[in-house]
């Protein structure tokens, strides 16, 4: 391509082969390179800059990507950190180290994306042009939305983990917890990562259990759906394990404030549950840019189509990761399988053509269930997480909705994945459609 | 679907008893499901089931309950005190729409 290119450059600057080529052929390689802007290098920013750097020529395409610092942080493992499963080093790691040659990485906070002059600005004054802005910022724990979240107990008797510095203090809170309430609660759904809140809940019960304390602490998990889960099959098997683990559940449950005083969660219908130890999940909203550019719904993620994650109201907008409205997990599995279909279908936009590929919801996790065991589960938009089996290229089928040593070893290998094949756009083996071999149809699975 | 008989109209219900055919709705159906649930609707209520309503010929699904006090400039805990207990899908019941989605 390089010698292609000099090859043309000596052509425009007055060669004699200029007269062997055609007008049209010099317009088309004057044309000045066009810039690609991705907004957030998390899972989804990352990977969406490596796959396309690969795929967009350079003498074609800038890519440049815009993140606030040079922390990635692997968030699965945030989980781990409060019981001393997991250390703080293996979690983190440089931006810069995980983007590939040949993109740029612009450190700064965005203040806001002019859709019409196609301009993204940031809050140290700098501007960015783009032809094409990918928004990948994520959803971010908001304690700030609840009234009397944020307080002197914050990070003490007011735990969370969907933060390295809070599930950091947290290990330090567990360390010191010799019984009582031990209360786990999600303030709001769509959260993160929603089975997050229940594997903590069972690795709690591990934990308690190995301290000898499990019997002089109560666990009570709180949350605003109607059951341990939303959908019926993995809320039933879930639902199960809670009771097993005797975990007392309280449903429908909407909090208004959080009195650290009188350590309880009040909701809105006057309901009161008192805790010693409370391990928080907060309301989750996308980026405040998002609503300073009017692009964003009431919690600032962005209305997109969901099969193309293509803006509905900017065409050269997309929006990957967990900044979008996709009716999905908030999940990096759901980033990962999104941010394949979008590269390919992206290839196509860029050369004018239309987008052939549709992603159809697919997400996977493993949910750690404690006592060195995980379950497994397999769904996308249309069909639920069902019972059955996953197969699981080189290491077998995995079994769904069911506790196995292999799960778990599944999701502890899912760490060096991550870092090595995913986010520098390797292929996984995993197919980006859900399929249904395997599984069990939730009709006769009862 | 199984069908059953509500003011007097014959329409579609799933299995907890929510219209599966937001078209077979009407104002007059509204009132007798939420006097089934023990609300009786004040223009208070009103004004939230129709935004509902329109909420959903727009957008194709139930607004959340955020959803609903935003647009709507209705504070959560009046919700609350209007469709007790389980707003979000009392609401939903009354509109004759399907519950909102929790999300997985």
């Amino acid at each position: 391509m390089q010698a292609f290119v000099s090859h043309v450059t000596a052509a425009l600057s007055g060669g004699s082969q200029r007269s062997g080529y055609p007008w049209g052929y010099f317009r088309i390689m004057t044309t000045t390179t066009r810039s690609l802007v991705v907004l957030g290098a998390g899972t989804a920013g990352t990977m969406v800059v490596n796959k396309l750097r690969h795929r967009l020529p350079t003498t074609e395409w800038r890519i440049t990507v815009v993140d606030r610092d040079d922390a990635h942080d692997y968030q699965p493992g945030y989980l781990f950190l409060p019981f001393g499963l997991i250390e703080p080093d293996q979690v983190r790691r440089s931006r810069h180290a995980l983007i590939t040659e040949g993109v740029e990485l612009v450190l700064g906070d965005v203040d806001r994306v002019d859709p019409t002059a196609r301009e993204v600005s940031l809050l140290d004054g700098r501007t960015l042009r783009y032809d094409e802005l990918v928004i990948a910022t994520g959803t971010t724990p908001r304690p700030d939305q609840t009234p009397g979240m944020l307080g002197p107990e914050w990070h003490r008797s007011v735990g969370e983990f969907y933060t390295y510095e809070g599930a950091l203090a947290l290990r330090e809170s567990l360390a010191a917890f010799s019984g009582g309430r031990l209360v786990v609660h999600v303030t709001e759904m769509p959260i993160k990562c929603p089975v997050a809140p229940l594997e903590f809940t069972f690795l709690a019960d591990d934990f308690l259990g190995r301290r000898g304390l499990r019997d002089r602490t109560e666990i009570v998990f709180v949350t605003p759906l109607d059951g341990a889960f939303t959908k019926p099959v993995a809320s039933r098997e879930l639902g199960h394990l809670l009771a097993d683990k005797r975990i007392t559940v309280e449903t429908d449950f909407l909090v208004e404030h959080v009195d650290q005083e009188r350590r309880v969660l009040v909701s809105y219908d006057e309901r009161e549950v008192p805790y010693d130890q409370l391990v928080t999940v907060p309301l989750n909203m996308g980026a405040d840019f998002v609503a300073r550019s009017g692009l964003g719904d009431e919690l600032n993620y962005v209305p997109v189509d969901k099969h193309t994650s293509q803006s509905t109201e900017h065409p050269s907008i997309f929006v990957l990761g967990d900044a979008s409205n996709i009716p999905t997990s908030k999940a990096g599995s759901v980033a990962h399988f999104s941010v394949e279909v979008f590269a390919e279908n992206f290839v196509e936009h860029a050369r004018g053509q239309a987008m052939t590929h549709s992603f159809d919801g697919h997400a996977n996790c493993f949910v750690e269930s404690g006592g060195g065991k995980a379950m497994l589960l397999d769904f996308n938009y249309d069909t639920e997480p069902l019972t059955g089996t996953f197969p699981l290229p080189r290491l077998g089928p995995m079994t769904l909705l069911k506790e196995s040593r292999a799960n778990h070893l599944g999701k502890l290998a899912f760490r060096h994945l991550y870092w090595n094949l995913l986010l520098p756009g390797r292929p996984l083996g995993l197919p980006a459609q859900m399929s249904m071999a395997g599984k069990v149809p939730a009709a006769v699975s009862a | 679907m199984p069908t059953t008989t509500i003011a007097g109209h014959a329409v579609e219900v799933n299995d907890e008893g929510f219209l599966t055919r937001p078209d077979q709705w009407s104002d007059e159906l509204g009132s007798e499901l939420a006097r089934l649930i023990g609300i009786e609707l004040t223009d208070d209520h009103w004004k939230l089931v129709h935004f509902l309503r329109d909420d959903f010929a727009e957008q194709g699904e139930t607004a959340t309950l955020r959803r609903v006090s935003t647009r709507t400039g209705t504070p959560v805990k009046s919700l609350f005190e209007l469709f007790p207990g389980k707003p979000a899908k009392k609401m939903a019941y009354v509109a004759g729409l399907p519950k909102p989605k929790g999300c997985v």
